[in-house]
């Protein structure tokens, strides 16, 4: 295959990329896009294999067929509560594999400049594809060159270490609670600046051991950032690491003058940073302070609860539910911990079947991921279209009957319009106090991730029932007729 | 200990402090439950019914009295009654301690414990014992209902074949747990209600009932609230212009329901003699107020009279006790809910904790000594109203200039943006060589087709997006396959573990996706 014949299956890969996240605006289109997405991935990878300049053609059919089926195995085996955690293990592959292709970029890079200089002719040289380009830099571009390198192996060891420690956390294998070495942001940031002096010294052409120092340096950057922020944050940093991932690819893009990595990449980066634009909105916080770990200065003494948390047995919520006309389910990290989803599904199906109105209300950041409670629900077979976003189904909630709060805390937390001390001001939150009845499934009586008292578990139309969610759901299910 | 509910007495009461599924609540919190026999006959539950419930039926009050530590009522107890009182006896009853020296003095003499319930602060954590509001509440209905009896037509208006029908109008006045539940029933058979109170801050729960909140224009308009959620008496001047209010409403209303107490007070004149002759024939007042001298003051107690215009003027006192099966059923929850708070720990052992608000407010006689008046509760009933900025609705111009002024920062942040952008691109252009500008460009362009792209992914869809991109990002085994040609082994061993870990990148990642797409259905 010539390489003219190589770009423009790359630039098909492209169009097909972008039409495939494109295609994710709506549930109908997006299972079409994709297909766009496999295709052009196929296209692009078949064409590489097959183009000019590479070689051991088995050893990368033989690597291509064992991740594959490694990649099926997982992806069939995996529970949509695990979604996260899937999500960041596979970050940590593409930043480990940019690490793995910047270090291997460095290596050539010194062999052929010494092929060269032997005065070896290109084509005796038998070269792959990457070497013969790199036989043709001048001096300026190979700094260039080394530039991306760095920022490739920068960018991806972030990347593979701080999705190991938001693996681990996701997964329950680390603790949630955010935890600094001591010098906190200043270690992270004398590390940064190792890492550039030591860039620089790359660039000055230091050898291939400043490379290994900046991967491992960078490498405890991802590991302690990461460390620093706590389990409801975890939506931000997951589509943060995502838009690393992408960045990483792209910058491996520019080290390998390959057009389709950079687009790729970003296109992916600049989905994640989107990601993490809108859920750091919906929870009315700046990046830096996500990033920063924890939450921010308080301005003053928080808004005393007054009252106290009454509490219902199933009963009394399947009578209320038997009398409503509208309800709406707010889901949390709750359910998925759960795993009630199941049981919310027959809940609603029944309530639907007396011809009540149900639906769900998502607040952006419910969840461990961005839309995790929309695939949780879509599992459970609940039908997408009465699943509201939060700034659709607000101004329902003075018409609702009954809402069902279902292991959800911060985002239900009046006290973010209510208290400018607390915290969480100015985050907006469901309104679901003004529905007429608020049913809070929880636990225990204890705070939320954010460790802020919820006012509205002390509100006179408030009732908890404590337990576990699917019991409790599952309880209510023959009681309701 | 032995909680027992005598008979009442009062003529007329048809209500009882205990039924059977309280008594079932009481004995679970480690008390017996005694009940005179027939205490229950005139709200619905039967001697057998008690029975069935663990309740111990006695023959007579007097056997009551004595057996029971914890004596559970609903009217305060008349004469007969007092000579019952023995030493460290609890009473829980209303007790209109305020304008009853006299037994007050003799409870306190003879050493029995008496919680009066009106007396039960209106804080939140008080609300399940606060009688007064359940109370009030089946008083607000039974208004209504009472109204609608008395009342020659319809609430809702109707066009039939026979003929048009007109709405009925009724005004509410006064907003309180009564108002609001007059108003409540008012609206759902279909009246068009009108509501008043002297505090503007319930003019949110007046309209979320459906009611129209009358609007009374006044400077000084934050006077009339005192602690505990009650009105307070107002300012001669607001007074007048109420009454103009209501003078001219009077000749359009048809129902008056009129709720106006202000605590130790005698009820407020609101509904003038004028007002009344000025009303259409067949009108109907109901007097909730009429026990305290009433809001109107041709109010008969107790009595329905026809005025001369034929307006008919409705002052019964005994709302609650006219719905005997359901105020008790109430009643009787607001009991067990305050013996509950006297049994923190549930083993029938009474813990009378004076250092508690609610208990404390209201208990008015405790170890012989009389404790009326309580000190004022430590925390207020209604958050101070907020100051609301934005209530005028912006006019047309106004809304104009704010487009347009968001429109003009709009441009200039873009065109900022965009020589910020050209800015950087030139100081990158002038150092870098031809080779880098080319992929720049591309990773440029590509960027920007992302963020167009990504803005429209639906929020249901997020994590999909995160997958496919994983998937997508995958991608990088190009850059591996480039280069596990290599002689050079450890490029080789690297390479090679590059693709296979992007391959478990782009197959699991896309296969994850498919599943979760497929899962999701329309209805």
């Amino acid at each position: 295959m010539s390489s003219g014949i190589v770009s423009a299956a790359y630039i098909g890969a492209a169009v097909l990329f972008i039409l495939s996240l494109g295609g994710l605006s709506n549930q109908e289109s997006a299972k079409r896009a994709v297909w766009y997405g496999i295709l052009g991935m196929a296209i692009a990878v078949f064409v590489t294999i097959f183009g000019p300049g590479v070689y051991n053609i088995f050893l990368i059919l033989t690597a291509i067929l064992v991740g594959s089926y490694a990649g099926y195995f997982i992806s069939g085996k995996v529970q949509m509560t695990e979604m996260p955690q899937l999500v960041a293990a596979l970050h940590s592959f593409v930043g480990l594999a940019a690490v793995f292709i910047g270090l291997n970029a460095e290596m050539m890079l010194n062999s052929i400049i010494t092929l060269r200089d032997s005065g070896l002719q290109m084509s005796s040289s038998e070269l792959t594809g990457f070497g013969e380009k790199l036989w043709q830099k001048d001096s300026i571009e190979i700094g260039i060159l080394k530039a991306e390198v760095f920022l490739g192996i920068f960018i991806g060891a972030i990347t593979f270490t701080g999705s190991i420690v938001a693996f681990g956390k996701l997964a329950g294998k680390l603790d949630g609670t955010p935890k600094k070495l001591k010098g906190g942001h200043y270690l992270n940031a004398m590390s940064l600046f190792a890492c550039l002096i030591l860039g620089w010294m790359y660039l000055d052409g230091a050898g291939i051991w400043s490379m290994i120092i900046v991967t491992i340096i960078s490498g405890f950057i991802g590991w302690h950032l990461i460390m620093g922020i706590g389990g409801a944050d975890m939506p931000v940093v997951v589509s943060m690491l995502n838009s690393y991932s992408g960045w990483a690819a792209a910058a491996i893009g520019f080290t390998l003058g390959n057009d389709l990595l950079i687009v790729t990449g970003a296109l992916v980066g600049s989905s994640g940073a989107i990601l993490s634009y809108i859920m750091c909105k919906a929870m009315n916080r700046s990046f830096i302070s996500v990033i920063l770990g924890g939450f921010g200065g308080k301005t003053g003494p928080q808004m005393v609860v007054d009252g106290e948390q009454i509490s219902i047995d199933v009963d009394g919520v399947a009578s209320a539910l038997n009398d409503a006309n509208s309800v709406v389910i707010i889901p949390g990290y709750g359910m998925a911990v759960a795993q009630a989803q199941q049981s919310v599904s027959a809940l609603v199906s029944k309530l639907r079947g007396k011809n009540i109105k149900v639906r769900f209300a998502i607040h952006p950041v419910a969840g461990r991921l961005p839309g995790h409670m929309n695939v949780l629900l879509a599992e459970a077979k609940v039908p997408y279209d009465i699943v509201l976003e939060m700034d659709e189904i607000n101004e329902d909630f003075p018409n609702t009957d009954v809402v069902i709060v279902i292991g959800s805390n911060d985002i239900v937390n009046p006290a973010a319009q209510d208290d400018p001390n607390s915290p969480i001001a100015g985050m907006p939150v469901l309104e679901c106090w003004k529905a007429r009845q608020v049913f809070v499934s929880k636990r225990g009586q204890g705070t939320g991730y954010s460790g802020i008292e919820n006012p509205l578990f002390y509100k006179e139309n408030t009732r908890m029932l404590y337990g576990d969610a699917k019991v409790s759901i599952d309880a209510l299910l023959p009681k309701i007729d | 200990m032995k909680v027992g509910a005598p008979k009442e007495v009062c003529l007329g009461e048809l209500r009882v402090a205990m039924t059977p599924s309280s008594a079932v609540q009481i004995q679970k919190l480690g008390h017996e439950c005694i009940i005179e026999t027939g205490a229950g006959l005139s709200a619905g539950f039967d001697d057998e019914a008690y029975k069935e419930a663990g309740v111990k039926v006695l023959k007579s009050a007097t056997a009551l009295w004595k057996a029971s530590d914890i004596v559970i009522k609903v009217r305060d107890p008349i004469k007969a009654e007092q000579k019952f009182f023995r030493d460290s006896q609890t009473l829980i009853s209303f007790f209109n301690p305020g304008g009853n020296e006299e037994l007050l003095k003799l409870a306190a003499k003879k050493g029995i414990n008496v919680i009066a319930m009106e007396m039960v602060p209106r804080i939140s954590r008080a609300q399940k014992m606060d009688a007064l509001s359940s109370m009030a509440n089946i008083a607000g209905y039974r208004a209504v209902i009472e109204a609608g009896n008395n009342f020659g037509r319809f609430f809702t208006g109707q066009i039939t074949a026979a003929g048009k029908i007109p709405p009925a109008k009724v005004l509410v006045v006064g907003a309180g747990v009564a108002g609001l539940a007059a108003i409540g029933t008012a609206t759902s058979l279909g009246a068009i209600v009108r509501a008043f109170d002297v505090r503007p801050e319930v003019a949110e729960q007046i309209e979320s009932l459906g009611a129209e909140f009358l609007f009374l224009d006044f400077d000084n308009n934050q006077g009339g609230v005192a602690t505990g959620g009650y009105a307070s008496p107002s300012s001669p001047e607001f007074r007048e212009k109420q009454l103009n209010l209501f003078l001219k409403q009077a000749p359009d209303i048809d129902i008056v329901i009129t709720t106006a107490l202000i605590p130790n007070h005698e009820a407020p004149e609101l509904w003038t003699r004028e007002m009344v002759e000025r009303m259409k024939p067949g009108s109907v007042i109901i007097d909730l107020a009429a026990e305290k001298g009433g809001n109107c003051k041709l109010t008969v107690v107790d009595e329905r009279i026809v005025t001369e215009n034929g307006v008919i003027i409705v002052g019964y006192t005994d709302f609650p006790s006219r719905m005997a099966n359901q105020a008790s059923t109430l009643y009787s929850t607001n009991i067990r809910h305050m013996i509950s708070d006297l049994t923190p720990n549930k083993d029938g052992i009474i813990v009378h904790d004076m250092e508690d608000d609610v208990l404390r407010g209201a208990t008015v006689t405790y170890n012989k000594k009389i404790t009326y008046p309580p000190p004022p509760p430590k925390l207020a009933a209604i958050a101070a109203p907020k100051i609301n900025k934005s209530t005028k609705p912006l006019s047309r111009a106004e809304e104009k200039t704010l487009s347009d002024k968001a429109f003009k920062t709009a441009t200039k942040l873009q065109i900022g943006l965009l020589c910020v952008g050209g800015l950087l691109m030139l100081g990158v252009g002038a150092v870098a060589p031809e080779s880098f500008m080319q992929h720049f460009i591309v990773f440029v362009l590509a960027c920007f087709i992302g963020f167009q792209v990504i803005w429209k992914v639906s929020h249901a869809l997020h994590t999909p997006l995160m997958a496919v991109t994983n998937a997508i990002s995958g991608i990088v085994i190009l850059g591996a396959l480039l280069q596990v040609g290599s002689s050079n082994f450890l490029v080789l061993f690297l390479s090679t573990i590059s693709i296979l870990i992007a391959s478990i990148n782009i197959v699991g990642g896309f296969l994850v996706t498919r599943r979760m797409l497929a899962m999701f259905q329309k209805s």
